[in-house]
């Protein structure tokens, strides 16, 4: 096992400091479908907002922000959690990945311990999360963390994702948090 | 500023100076909203609930009850040497929730999440840059005031 940080929690359930970079380019539909690489659209966008204090909120276990916003950008795509078919999520520490899938309903509250263990989150599972490992396999670099999701998500979805690849996945969410849940973002995109 | 508080302390000026100053004299106090009558400890100068600016210090009893808890290995920045320390989140009998270190009346192996604890208020004479602070403790624990108040 590696070194304690914060019981219960050890070195690899935290997540690394990292340089990185990542980049998506935004385009109008009409540039779009004058056909360059396949479409990959953004049907819905959500983001909320929670108190700074953490211990003003009414639990520890669940973020305010990522509920709202995804219960925002389910809203505007049309969606619900079971249509997602791969999903990328702020696992900062192993405890947010967890939160997150009960955040974004991919399970009940209080069942996102046992959706890992029975491998739901894993490829070929109900809904794969983090196929590309995550931020804390990957690494964190802060800044390019929140669009590094959204170049996954369009590999995934384009199919070429290689080893990684989701078969038919055709839906996909990224679902970003920022400070310690004061504030997330949930986008979710979709292939033709 | 905050005098005689924290290791590290980035507030340049606040409200809630005073808070400090009670600790050290042995007052638990947090504050009460004058519009709403919204209380919270550690107190906080503007309501979070009605957005106003006044408020009043009002003693709390330090009583609650464990809400969750952690052993600390890897500390932040001053706080190494102190390291591995046991801090728990309490919800406290008057409502709201406060942060802090376990103290020596409670063990490690006896910290349960629902356990009762008292939170005593506590002058750090160890530690140089930390004056006042407070630890939680065995309910029924007392503690010496000041009485110039």
């Amino acid at each position: 096992m590696s070194e304690p940080v914060s019981s219960p929690f050890r070195v690899y359930d935290c997540c690394a400091n990292a340089d990185g970079a990542a980049c998506v380019i935004l385009a109008h539909e009409d540039v779009v479908r004058a056909g360059h690489n396949p479409a990959v659209w953004l049907d819905g966008v959500g983001c909320a907002t929670a108190s700074m204090s953490v211990l003003r909120r009414p639990d520890l276990v669940s973020l305010p922000s990522a509920r709202d916003a995804a219960r925002r950008a389910y809203a505007m795509a049309g969606v619900g959690p079971k249509d997602v078919r791969v999903a990328e999520v702020h696992d900062c520490f192993t405890i947010a990945e967890i939160m997150a899938y009960e955040d974004l309903g991919f399970c009940e509250k209080g069942q996102g311990g046992r959706f890992i263990e029975e491998k739901c989150s894993y490829i070929g599972g109900s809904t794969p999360v983090n196929v590309d490992g995550g931020l804390k396999a990957k690494g964190h670099p802060i800044g390019a963390t929140g669009v590094s999701m959204p170049v996954e998500i369009v590999h995934q979805l384009r199919g070429e994702a290689g080893k990684r690849q989701v078969p038919n996945a055709y839906v996909g969410l990224t679902h970003n948090v920022g400070g310690i849940g004061q504030y997330t973002f949930v986008h979710i995109f979709r292939r033709d | 500023m905050f005098k005689w508080f924290g290791k590290v302390n980035y507030s340049p000026y606040t409200k809630v100076a005073e808070f400090a100053d009670h600790l050290k004299d042995g007052f638990l106090m947090g504050s009460r909203c004058k519009a709403c009558s919204y209380r919270s400890f550690p107190p906080r100068a503007d309501c979070p609930e009605c957005l106003g600016a006044d408020f009043e210090f009002v003693e709390i009893s330090g009583k609650g009850t464990v809400h969750t808890f952690t052993k600390i290995f890897a500390a932040p920045s001053g706080f190494e040497d102190l390291a591995p320390y046991t801090v728990g989140v309490v919800d406290l009998e008057e409502s709201g929730r406060l942060l802090a270190w376990f103290g020596e009346s409670i063990p490690e192996d006896r910290i349960r999440i629902g356990m009762e604890v008292q939170v005593v208020p506590r002058i750090f004479e160890e530690v140089e840059e930390i004056k006042v602070y407070y630890s939680l403790e065995q309910p029924g624990t007392t503690w010496a005031r000041s009485s110039s108040r």
